[in-house]
């Protein structure tokens, strides 16, 4: 009734004006077409906004010493204000609210890229020149010291050493791990959807599998080593032939299986519930046994998404530097022996050569290899991550025919 | 998941003897294989379910056995003041770290969701997620690379005018650090690694809105900000809030970043000089050069479970959060 009377207009949604009681019988002339476009600004305000901004902003650095961080922040800063006034005046408060708000988002995304594309771009341009030195990826540091470093930076002489067996190493503790993690995260992820009922046991798997996915990398290398220190020792006292000391590949693969197993069970589970119970029910109607229905409908259903989480898994662990740092120690040479001796890992020799240079005084050469390091665990990273998700677009089971 | 029972082969062996089947049906007659596959496959599965219990209950027994060492001496009994003494400095250092680094990321990460969800072409929000998400693909110890050689000299000019200008704050007392290398410098770039986590739990959370809600909204008259306002943030409190005790858990154990960018030393006031140091750093630090089963190592591997005691309880809240929201919610 009181709708019929007073016409809802643009004025009364403003807030601003008061609502033309008086015009009640006829259509409000804010509601014809015409008068929508009152209440807007033209499209090209916003360039023409941050174009003001950029060149006061020019002008105010210029003012105070100029350089390209403050112009940049002046700019934003600008544009934020004379647009909020903008929209003031031309439209109204709540409108001009709405248009902070919207830059401000628009300010955040640009933001969060800054951090991206500074480190790919320092990366990059800091690396190739490392990488492209003949035998950075076939030798390792053998040979290579403080007088070597010296003799790069002062004479001009190309650096020595490379990144072989840092290489080695990073393949064997991942491969490992990845061995011991992909069966056991599997398994216990069939455990959850398949067998499990909502019991004790499984609701403490689900925990445990929470709490894991949140121990701190540095804890899991803690604990690898103390495992096989307190294994080595029981092994020792039995009169069983094992190593005297637990520094060695294999202990660190246990510490990264600890940090890579509840990230495989996250993303099995997760792809074996979306597996649809009709299959399972079809394969049973047909009098398959239930394991072989897990193998042969369930985890061929669901076997893209679980090879995408495992590479993905795999990416995440590659990269880690500090479990392997207290658990496997750093060498010079190649080491392909998982149970003996030290073994360097790619992440742990980029940390290495930044905080303890081969030559303390020649830092030079130390950084370079460094840095192209980092441009090869980049882009191993970047491939293992495209990989993932190449295999879970390819692989993805069929929709059609269903 | 509701499965009819009789579908299911036995997992327990006492209830095998219960359904007997006539010997003459031929599906199950050559199918002795079967059963036993069933047992082994499905004992297999408890194993591995299992083998997570032990593991995480054996990470717990031997940090706690070999920190024993820390606060416990032959000589003088328990030295449990002295490891407090110890310990202190460093845990107030990682809380300010990951406090610099949250008090940073949170508003740029849920700019950056809202973007993605309610601002972004619909088209293009799904690349610009993976955007997003590439930003954790990078490992920790290239951030501290970054954060050493490209942030912290690029932040010493900041610094410096902090200090002119700011100085009288206890925060931005003391000599300005020439290298960049100091714990507000850490505390960025652990910003910045944190930021995908929350982006991503924000993301997911903003884009289950009601549809309903959001039109609702919009049709009284919002305009899009005030239906964000009024529609996805009450909505997504619960969720913001866990994204952020998430990515808190994950400052509070980043080791190398840390590691490589701060130049450590005692605990002080100031964000801008050198100082303060890190639990994961130290350890990082320390822990190779520890001889084995010395008191410095049960020190370090102590302070390594009080890490690990910290993560535990931010995480554990971060959950106990999402899963009450998910009770009233409705989502899901």
């Amino acid at each position: 009734m009181t709708q019929t009377q007073q016409q809802p207009t643009l004025a009364v949604v403003d807030g601003t004006a008061e609502p033309p009681r008086q015009q009640a019988r006829e259509p409000s002339p804010l509601l014809r077409p015409a008068s929508l476009a009152q209440n807007r600004v033209p499209w090209w305000t916003s360039l023409v906004v941050l174009a003001i901004a950029a060149v006061l902003g020019a002008a105010l650095s210029a003012l105070i010493s100029f350089n390209l961080a403050l112009w940049l922040v002046l700019t934003a800063v600008l544009y934020l204000v004379i647009s909020y006034c903008v929209t003031r005046v031309k439209v109204n408060r709540r409108q001009a609210t709405d248009k902070m708000w919207a830059n401000l988002v628009y300010l955040a995304f640009v933001i969060a890229l800054l951090p991206l594309v500074s480190v790919i771009w320092s990366v990059t341009s800091t690396g190739i020149p490392g990488l492209l030195e003949s035998g950075f990826l076939a030798s390792d540091m053998q040979g290579v010291d403080g007088t070597t470093d010296q003799r790069s930076q002062e004479e001009g002489e190309p650096v020595l050493g490379g990144i072989r067996h840092a290489l080695v190493g990073s393949l064997l503790i991942t491969l490992t791990a990845t061995s011991i993690s992909v069966p056991i995260g599997l398994m216990t992820s069939i455990y959850l959807v398949e067998y499990a009922r909502g019991g004790t046991l499984s609701r403490a798997i689900t925990l445990f599998v929470d709490v894991m996915t949140g121990i701190p990398s540095i804890v899991a290398g803690l604990f690898g080593a103390a495992a096989m220190a307190w294994f080595l020792g029981v092994g020792n006292s039995l009169g069983l032939p094992v190593p005297t000391r637990s520094t060695m590949g294999i202990t660190a693969a246990i510490a990264l299986s600890v940090l890579m197993i509840p990230v495989v069970v996250r993303t099995t589970e997760e792809m074996l519930r979306v597996v649809p119970n009709e299959l399972r029910e079809a394969s049973y109607a047909l009098g398959v046994r239930k394991w072989r229905t897990i193998l042969k409908v369930v985890i061929p259903t669901a076997i893209s998404g679980i090879a995408a989480g495992v590479t993905l898994a795999i990416a995440r662990v590659i990269g880690e530097t500090a479990p392997i740092l207290v658990t496997a120690g750093f060498v010079v040479s190649n080491n392909w022996n998982l149970f003996q001796g030290w073994m360097t890992a790619l992440p742990v020799y980029i940390f290495r050569q930044f905080q303890n240079p081969t030559s303390p005084n020649f830092s030079d050469p130390s950084h370079q290899r460094a840095w192209a390091a980092a441009l090869v665990l980049i882009i191993i990273v970047m491939g293992l991550n495209l990989t993932a998700r190449l295999i879970a677009t390819i692989f993805a089971p069929k929709k059609t025919g269903r | 998941m509701t499965r009819s029972g009789a579908s299911h082969p036995p997992v327990k062996p006492t209830d095998q003897s219960g359904r007997q089947e006539p010997a003459t049906n031929p599906l199950t007659t050559s199918d002795s294989g079967g059963v036993m596959g069933d047992r082994v496959f499905s004992g297999v599965a408890l194993l591995a379910g299992a083998a997570i219990l032990v593991t995480l209950s054996f990470v717990a027994i031997f940090l706690s056995f070999n920190s024993v060492g820390a606060v416990y001496r032959e000589e003088e009994g328990l030295i449990l003041e002295q490891f407090l003494e110890y310990a202190y400095p460093l845990v107030v250092g990682t809380l300010i770290a990951s406090l610099i680094a949250l008090v940073l990321a949170t508003p740029v990460a849920v700019g950056v969701a809202l973007f993605v969800s309610h601002f972004a072409p619909p088209r293009l929000s799904k690349s610009i997620g993976y955007l997003i998400d590439l930003l954790a693909a990078i490992p920790s110890v290239v951030y501290g690379a970054w954060g050493m050689s490209f942030l912290g000299p690029a932040l010493v000019p900041v610094y410096g005018w902090l200090h002119q200008n700011l100085g009288f704050i206890p925060l931005f007392a003391g000599a300005p650090s020439q290298t960049g290398r100091t714990i507000f410098t850490a505390g960025v770039v652990l910003g910045v690694m944190i930021l995908p986590i929350i982006t991503s739990v924000c993301r997911e959370i903003f884009i289950q809105t009601p549809k309903l809600h959001e039109e609702a909204a919009l049709a009284l008259g919002a305009t899009r900000w005030e239906m964000i306002m009024m529609a996805v943030f009450p909505f997504a409190r619960a969720g913001i809030i866990s994204g952020v005790m998430l990515g808190l858990g994950r400052a509070l154990g980043e080791t190398m970043a840390v590691a490589l960018v701060l130049s450590p030393g005692l605990l002080s006031a100031s964000l801008i000089s050198s100082g303060n140091s890190t639990i994961p750093a130290e350890i990082a630090l320390g822990f190779p050069e520890a001889p084995p089963g010395s008191e410095r190592q049960a020190q370090l591997i102590a302070i390594g479970l009080v890490l690990f005691i910290i993560t535990l309880i931010v995480n554990m809240t971060a959950r106990w959060i999402v899963n009450r929201h998910k009770e009233f919610s409705g989502a899901n």
